[in-house]
C-alpha cells in the first residue's frame, strides 16, 4: 500500500470538512453509518451473481451521485483488490467442479471461477460503499456520530485520540526519517535497515508516550471529567427518512431478486 | 493480513465478530479515564507504524507490529487495533464491514498472547534479554496471527486450505523482519525510558 501512504494520512489531516458531495451533505452521519452497516450485511449474504453485480453498481452509483473523485476512490479500491488477488486467483484449482482446461496439470473448474468472482463483487461493492457514505465524514464526525449511535464513550475516546495524533506521529515519524536521511540512511536489505528502523519504533513509542503524559496533564489542568462535549446537532430530517426509505425500497429489490433468480447465477 | 468482505462463512464472522467484542469490552473495562490519551496516542504510534515499508529480498513488506502493541498496551490492544483497523476500512478501503471483528481478533489476541507469554522477560534487568523476549514476542505474534487467519479461512471452506498455507509460508520472511524489529524497539526503549513497559495495563490494572 505503498503509493497510497502519502494520500492516505491527510484524510485524516484535513481538520475541515471536504465537502466534495452535496447529495449526502445534508444526510445525518447516523444514516449514513447505518446505511453502509445494512448494505455489507445485504451483501455478505447474498449468493446470486446477477444480484450482486447490481449491488456493486449501486455502489459505483452512489459514488457517481456524490462528487468524490471517481478515478482516485476506485484506484483505492483496486488497492484492495491486489490484497486478495492471490487468493481469488487460486479459487479456480482449489474448488472441486467440472475443469474448464487443466494449467500444469491442475484442474481449472467453472465452480471456482464463479466463487472468486462472488468473493470480488462482494469485498468490492462493501467497501467502495464504505469509502463513499463513511469515508467521507470528517473524522471526528464520525466519533461524535458513533457514541450518538450508542458506542462505549471509552471506545470513541479512543477513536478520537487515535485520529487527532495520527497526523500529529506522521509527521513525527516523517522528521526522524528526513534525519535518518541526511545521514545517509537508505532502505536496504540489511540487519542495519531493520535495526535503524527497530530504533525508529522504539523512539516513536518513547516520544509518544512522553507526549501523552503532558497531553494527560493539559486535560486535568483544564478539568476534564470525562464526558464528550458534542459540538452540533446532529437530526434525523426528511432528507434522511427519504435516504432511508430508497434504501430500504432497494434492499427489497435486491431480495427479491435474489429469491426470483435463485443462486442460479 | 486482512480479510475481506465475501470471502468467510457467516459462522466464522459471527464467531469473530462476538470474541472480539468480548476482547474489546475487556480492554476498555482495564482504561479508565486517565489511561485515555496514552492508548489513544500508541494507537496512533501503531497506526503510524503500519504505514512503513522494509525491504524483504526483491520485495517489501509495511510492519504489523501487534507483538509490540501486545507488549506496551496488555488488553488495551484490542480497543486499540479495533480503532486502527476501523480507520483503515474506512479512509484507506482496507479490509472491510463484516470482517472487521474477526480482523481486530486474528491481531489482537496474539497481541494480549504475547503480553502474557512475554511479560516477564521484557521486565528483565539486562536490556539484552528484554530485547531477545521482545523478539520471541514480534515472531510469536505474527505465527499467531497468520494461524488465525488461516484457521478462519479453512473453517469457512475446503477450497480455502491452499491459500491458508500459501499465508502461512509466505509470511515466514515476515516474521523474521518483526522479530528483528520489534528485538531492537524493545532495547531502545528499555535504555531510553525503562518503564515504558510496565505500561497501559500494569498501573491501571494493577496486575503486576
Amino acid at each position: 500500500m505503498g503509493h497510497l501512504v502519502s494520500s492516505g494520512p491527510k484524510v485524516l489531516v484535513s481538520a475541515d470538512t471536504v465537502s466534495a458531495n452535496s447529495v449526502l451533505d445534508g444526510l445525518d452521519p447516523r444514516s449514513r453509518i447505518a446505511a453502509a452497516l445494512a448494505f455489507a450485511i445485504l451483501i455478505v449474504s447474498l449468493k446470486s451473481l446477477t444480484v450482486l453485480a447490481l449491488g456493486f453498481g449501486l455502489s459505483v452509483a452512489t459514488l457517481l451521485a456524490t462528487r468524490l473523485p471517481v478515478k482516485a476512490t476506485l484506484r483505492r479500491m483496486a488497492a484492495m483488490d491486489s490484497f486478495i488477488v492471490f487468493m481469488l486467483v487460486l479459487l479456480p484449482f482449489t474448488v472441486p467442479g467440472e475443469a474448464l482446461f487443466f494449467l500444469f496439470g491442475f484442474p481449472f473448474t467453472f465452480e471456482g471461477l464463479l466463487r472468486a468472482v462472488e468473493i470480488g463483487l462482494k469485498a468490492n461493492a462493501v467497501i467502495l460503499m464504505l469509502m463513499v457514505l463513511v469515508g467521507t465524514l470528517e473524522p471526528v464526525t464520525l466519533g461524535h456520530a458513533l457514541h450518538r449511535l450508542k458506542t462505549p464513550e471509552t471506545l470513541v475516546h479512543l477513536l478520537m485520540f487515535t485520529v487527532r495524533y495520527i497526523s500529529v506521529l506522521h509527521q513525527e515519524y516523517q522528521r526522524l526519517r528526513a534525519a535518518m536521511k541526511v545521514r545517509s540512511f537508505r532502505l536496504r536489505n540489511s540487519l542495519h535497515t531493520y535495526k535503524s528502523i527497530g530504533y525508529l519504533v522504539g523512539m516513536m513509542l518513547v516520544r509518544s508516550v512522553d507526549r501523552s503524559e503532558r497531553i494527560l496533564a493539559a486535560m486535568k489542568c483544564r478539568g476534564f471529567n470525562g464526558a464528550i462535549p458534542l459540538l452540533g446537532a446532529m437530526r434525523f430530517s426528511a432528507r434522511d427518512a427519504v435516504f432511508t426509505v430508497v434504501s430500504a425500497l432497494l434492499a427489497v429489490t435486491l431480495v427479491v431478486l435474489e429469491w426470483k433468480i435463485g443462486a442460479a447465477y | 493480513m486482512h480479510i475481506v468482505d465475501g470471502a468467510l462463512s457467516t459462522e466464522v464472522l459471527i464467531a469473530g465478530t462476538v470474541l472480539a467484542a468480548g476482547g474489546i469490552a475487556l480492554g476498555l473495562k482495564k482504561l479508565p479515564m486517565e489511561k485515555i490519551p496514552v492508548a489513544g496516542v500508541l494507537s496512533a504510534t501503531f497506526f503510524v507504524a503500519s504505514l512503513i515499508h522494509v525491504p524483504i529480498g526483491p520485495s517489501s513488506v509495511h510492519l504489523i507490529l501487534n507483538g509490540l502493541a501486545g507488549l506496551v498496551l496488555g488488553w488495551a490492544a484490542f480497543p486499540a487495533l479495533f480503532v486502527g483497523l476501523l480507520l483503515q476500512a474506512v479512509f484507506f478501503g482496507f479490509g472491510g464491514v463484516t470482517v472487521l471483528g474477526i480482523n481486530t481478533l486474528n491481531i489482537a489476541l496474539p497481541a494480549v498472547a504475547v503480553f502474557y507469554l512475554c511479560r516477564h522477560g521484557i521486565a528483565s534487568h539486562s536490556p539484552v534479554v528484554a530485547a531477545i523476549w521482545g523478539g520471541v514476542g514480534g515472531a510469536l505474534s505474527i505465527v499467531l496471527t497468520t494461524i488465525l487467519v488461516g484457521a478462519a479461512l479453512a473453517f469457512s471452506g475446503d477450497e480455502f486450505i491452499p491459500a491458508a498455507k500459501l499465508v502461512l509460508v509466505t509470511h515466514i520472511p515476515v516474521m523474521a523482519v518483526e522479530a528483528v524489529l520489534t528485538g531492537f524497539a524493545v532495547y531502545l526503549a528499555r535504555k531510553v525510558k525503562p518503564d515504558l513497559f510496565a505500561g497501559v495495563e500494569a498501573t491501571a490494572g494493577g496486575v503486576q
